[in-house]
């Protein structure tokens, strides 16, 4: 890939010489290097440095009646659990008929998932029908191989309903893309997993699917402690996406398992005098 | 755990690979086409990073289909393969691709032909090649039974002698492989062996 480098050109020949204010643009262009003695390693640690470990549970299916996708909405900074917020929106809505979920370092996911949004609308503009979810996830997947190696860090799910029906790729920072009909991204991906795979048939009703979506974030939420706050499930349909649900999984725990007094065998009684 | 192999047999060229997507420990799909139709009579077996092994492979896969739109002809087999090692030495020293190839294809006068690529682009024109951890399990099996012009059944024979060997031996083996083949009909799907129905219905 040639870098356009146009931005970098001295404008020596416009300033007339002896122009102190401009002065300083004549001189070549350069930027400074950190002082270290091994550059090539305090890259790699920079890089290493920014690159959360993608605390987060999202997951997505696709069923007979569409996808649903399901997220939690924790937000942590790595090492020992410090959350840093209960309430990020990890289900970014790229336009009423497609959805991606965020999975990595933040900033990366909403801006790439915005950039991705404008491409759509901009194929939409130019070919006067929609982009399909395959035309936009390979879209985003060559954005992302062309930064490979320079530290984004994003892994995210596009799910959306098109022409040819719905349809769910999962896209990675790496470069990588896989198109599947079940996906479970993230830190907590592991136990959601377990949940989606047991409870998973493509004959789900939207409510069992809405139900299986938000069951298995909860799971994932009660052991993975980068995992927490508000599940949150949409269903992709024809007609495009739809919020169903959003319960914060303290209340959930105790639906799922409601506290039972416990039976007291033998209850303590004063002491008599001896 | 990627395992690709291949061989080559009386008129007919197969590579197998495994179909499992991974991301650390967890297996994200178990129906992943790592074979990719080159054209008509080519086939490209690539292992390696996700990102790398589909952008490589379409990248020589677009390439090869502008040679025959500008030129009116399908390039040869040792051609494309030639072609695809030039692209990985260039990138090598800048931003090297990490992708293993093995391409299979068959030529009007040459018969049908494979070749090993690694991602340092050492190229060679082989009878029988495997990358991977599949390459400690199968080649041994594949130098002892493998002769010159086997027939499709001998060589599925052999291929499936390599996948019960990946399996018994190796400690997280893939579950599914596919077997393509490419002989003067045509590059096609030849069969799967699953030990564990897939994640995905097929239409993927």
């Amino acid at each position: 890939m040639k870098l356009d480098t146009s931005g970098l050109e001295s404008f020596s020949t416009l300033t007339a010489p002896g122009d102190d204010v401009v002065g300083e643009f004549s001189a070549p262009p350069s930027f400074q290097l950190p002082n270290s003695n091994d550059f090539d390693g305090f890259v790699k640690e920079a890089i290493q440095m920014v690159k959360p470990a993608k605390g987060t549970t999202t997951l997505a299916f696709i069923f007979k009646d569409g996808v649903i996708v399901a997220a939690d909405s924790r937000a942590s900074m790595g090492g020992y659990i410090y959350v840093t917020s209960q309430s990020v929106k990890k289900i970014i809505e790229i336009n009423p008929y497609m959805l991606g979920t965020m999975a990595g370092g933040a900033a990366d996911c909403q801006f790439w998932h915005r950039n991705l949004g404008i491409k759509c609308r901009l194929h939409e503009l130019a070919n006067k029908r929609r982009i399909s979810v395959t035309g936009a996830s390979k879209l985003l997947a060559n954005i992302l191989y062309s930064y490979r190696g320079m530290g984004l860090s994003v892994g995210t799910m596009i799910a959306g309903w098109d022409e040819t029906g719905p349809s769910l790729y999962y896209v990675d920072s790496e470069g990588g893309r896989l198109k599947g009909t079940r996906f479970s991204v993230g830190s907590g991906s592991p136990y959601a997993y377990g949940v989606l795979d047991n409870g998973y048939r493509y004959d789900l009703s939207v409510e069992e699917a809405v139900e299986l979506g938000r069951r298995a974030i909860y799971h994932a939420t009660f052991r993975d402690g980068a995992s927490g706050g508000v599940v949150s499930v949409y269903h992709v349909g024809p007609e495009g996406w739809k919020k169903w649900t959003g319960d914060d999984v303290g209340d959930l725990h105790y639906q799922y398992y409601p506290v039972v007094p416990s039976t007291v065998e033998q209850e303590m009684v004063e002491a008599t005098g001896a | 755990m990627e395992c690709v192999f291949g061989l080559v047999g009386k008129g007919f060229a197969i590579v197998v690979a495994d179909t499992s997507a991974v991301h650390g420990i967890l297996v994200h799909k178990t129906n992943e086409e790592k074979i990719m139709k080159l054209d008509s009579h080519k086939l490209i077996a690539a292992s390696g990073e996700g990102g790398d092994r589909v952008q490589f492979s379409e990248y020589i896969h677009k390439n090869v289909a502008l040679y025959q739109f500008r030129n009116g002809i399908p390039l040869t087999t040792s051609a494309a393969a030639n072609f695809t090692r030039a692209e990985l030495a260039a990138a090598l020293r800048k931003n090297p691709y990490a992708v293993n190839i093995l391409l299979a294809g068959y030529d009007n006068h040459t018969g049908p032909s494979l070749y090993y690529i690694d991602y340092l682009a050492t190229l060679h024109k082989v009878d029988k090649a495997a990358f991977g951890y599949a390459s400690y399990l199968s080649l041994s099996m594949m130098d002892t039974h493998y002769h010159a012009g086997m027939s499709l059944q001998e060589a599925i024979d052999l291929v499936d002698k390599c996948i019960t060997e990946i399996r018994s031996r190796l400690v997280v083996a893939p579950p599914n492989f596919v077997m393509k083949i490419v002989d003067q009909h045509g590059a096609r799907e030849c069969a799967w062996r699953q030990s564990l129905p897939s994640a995905s219905p097929t239409f993927c």
